[in-house]
């Protein structure tokens, strides 16, 4: 079993790094494979340094950094809720993050003070976790936090929108699609820096509560038993979530169905145990996300295709799919 | 709905009916390039409304000479109840209005947007012919072209290779050939890096393309106040560093958005960094 583990983190952190190196030489100007990387480890040459290291490095990061942050947060909110529909995007964590996004950038504060992006992003993260859960209640079943889910996100969705179509700037309102479907086109160090440190924190706070999802499988009362404390692992749960799916989404959009996806792919061959579930689940997210960023480039180019389109096509069938059988009680 | 219909009868008879020989006395634009075009060209009192473009300093080149005219927003409702004898419309903008327009039995005259400066010429002569304002529109022609002839001399006098510009407006679109913007470079003896690369029409263009084609120039422009991701492009380090050393030139967007008269004044400040 413990071999097995390994070999699956492996094979997933290889993928990961097969899918990193691809998005590093995919892109619309057509490099040399061996220019790109020796422009990229040496910083010979001018214009395909600059491309290399300026425009496609802080893409690959990027897109490696925010599948992470999707696939681990999707796999504690599912073992914290014990709620297989549980995913940052179902929640409305994804589209309050964007509405907090969107207001740092819209009404101009992003431009005095860079930081307020990825923190107003956080808040609005933060709200909407708090907002579902009050609204579904304690206990509640998987498709009373859906619901909830729903409301938060429309809402949000309906929010994002307004701010965009009352800026006097006539492009902002064509940036909807942007925040409502995500895309990594042109992205650059600057995001980079800016998400990266939110993005880690949110990374420990969500890795720290392995043991006690596992001991949450058991139920809440044999876990508190075991001196689990219930509101700790909330706390964290919700910190880490904002953290590091709201740094993403303030740089990205707001992408859907990756959070939801790759916890239910992997965890069979993880024996359904949270603690191992989590780093393969940032692995397999990460590999998701790259996969994605790497057909949009490729699929249409200089159409600049948003990644959640992708990301929809193979998570919301899914989704149906998960509802069924949680109609039927299967779960 | 027999009485709408007498109704519409009526209208389209009252419409249809006055002789168009006469100039007519009561005009509204609904789009910006016609708001410019009728501005220059219009007699006294002719111009009753302009649309609400034609104040935006950012688009329009006559944002300041709005004051006399009533603003509308392209709307059936408004245009109807202003009564005109002419409607001055763009082939791509408001078609909803412009259809029921239509029905109303309001005549309604279309302008494409132009993609050259033969078709400036073309739209300046048609705007004059509708307006019977002919000679004012031939003498503006002429000056138009006085003064590209002027500009293209001196800029074919400057020694040494033209330069490649490329043009990188909002959400990283650019021109390719069978443009304005792309015939106002190539007026001021410049190369249009769209066309270099064998691009047509206006098209996105990539960050990574522009870098990596190196051209000497590139025109950029941010008109507004308000920030939006469409112009995150011309904040990107990359785009910083392949611009820096006074590669950047700004031209307004405001002189190609609409084909006219001033679209020369583009030429004139491209043909300036030759």
């Amino acid at each position: 079993m413990k071999d097995r583990y390994r070999l699956l983190l492996i094979c997933l952190g290889l993928l990961t790094l097969v899918l990193f190196t691809l998005s590093l030489l995919t892109g619309p100007a057509s490099l040399a494979v061996s220019d790109s990387l020796r422009a990229l480890f040496t910083g010979q040459g001018d214009a395909i340094v600059l491309v290399m290291r300026e425009i496609r490095l802080p893409r690959a990061l990027l897109g490696l950094m925010i599948g992470a942050s999707l696939g681990l947060s999707g796999a504690v909110l599912q073992g914290f809720l014990r709620n297989p529909l549980a995913e940052p995007g179902l929640l409305g964590v994804s589209a309050s993050a964007s509405l907090g996004a969107v207001l740092a950038i819209y009404t101009g504060l992003s431009l005095v003070f860079p930081l307020a992006l990825p923190l107003m992003a956080l808040a609005g993260a933060v709200l909407a976790v708090v907002i579902v859960q009050q609204l579904a209640g304690k206990g509640a079943g998987g498709l009373a936090v859906i619901l909830a889910g729903v409301a938060v996100s429309s809402l949000a969705g309906a929010m994002t929108s307004l701010v965009l179509n009352l800026s006097p700037n006539p492009f902002a309102a064509m940036e909807i699609v942007y925040w409502m479907l995500g895309s990594l086109t042109d992205r650059s160090m600057l995001h980079v820096q800016l998400a990266a440190p939110f993005i880690l924190v949110g990374w420990v706070l969500l890795f720290s509560l392995g043991p006690s999802l596992d001991a949450l499988t058991l139920g809440p009362d044999a876990a508190a038993s075991m001196g689990v404390s219930i509101r700790r692992v909330q706390w964290l749960a919700i910190l880490g979530t904002a953290a590091s799916v709201g740094a993403a989404t303030a740089v990205s959009g707001a992408i859907g169905f990756a959070g939801l996806v790759v916890p239910h792919l992997l965890r069979p061959l993880v024996g359904a145990q949270p603690s191992r579930l989590l780093p393969v689940s940032a692995l397999g997210g990460a590999s998701m996300i790259l996969a994605a960023d790497i057909l949009v480039r490729v699929i249409a180019p200089g159409r600049d295709l948003k990644l959640g389109v992708l990301t929809a096509i193979v998570g919301a069938p899914f989704f149906l799919w998960l509802v069924f059988r949680t109609r039927r009680g299967a779960i | 709905m027999l009485v709408m219909k007498i109704l519409f009868g009526l209208m389209a008879g009252m419409c249809l009916h006055p002789a168009f020989a006469q100039p007519p006395k009561k005009i509204v634009s609904l789009n910006l390039c016609t708001d410019q075009l009728a501005m220059l060209l219009a007699g006294e009192g002719q111009l009753y409304s302009v649309s609400h473009l034609a104040s935006d300093r950012g688009a329009s080149v006559l944002a300041d000479k709005t004051g006399a005219y009533v603003v509308n927003h392209g709307l059936a409702e408004e245009v109807f109840l202003m009564q005109p004898d002419l409607i001055l419309v763009g082939s791509y903008t408001t078609r909803a209005t412009v259809d029921l327009l239509k029905r109303l039995g309001f005549r309604v005259e279309e302008f494409a947007p132009e993609t050259s400066f033969n078709e400036i010429r073309m739209n300046i002569l048609r705007m004059g012919g509708l307006l019977g304002q002919e000679a004012k529109a031939e003498a503006m022609v002429r000056a138009m072209d006085e003064r590209l002839a002027r500009i293209e001399e001196n800029s074919k006098a400057k020694p040494g290779d033209a330069p490649t510009i490329g043009l990188y407006y909002a959400n990283q679109l650019t021109s390719g050939s069978g443009t304005l913007a792309g015939d106002a470079v190539n007026h001021a003896g410049l190369v249009n890096l769209g066309e270099k690369l064998g691009m047509q029409g206006t098209q996105k263009l990539p960050l990574e393309q522009l870098v990596m084609s190196k051209p000497d120039l590139v025109a950029a422009h941010n008109a507004y106040l308000a920030p939006a991701l469409a112009y995150e492009a011309q904040l990107h380090p990359a785009f910083r560093t392949m611009t820096a050393g006074g590669k950047l030139i700004d031209i307004p967007d405001k002189y190609w958005i609409c084909g006219g008269p001033f679209t020369a004044d583009a030429v004139q400040l491209l043909a300036e960094h030759r």
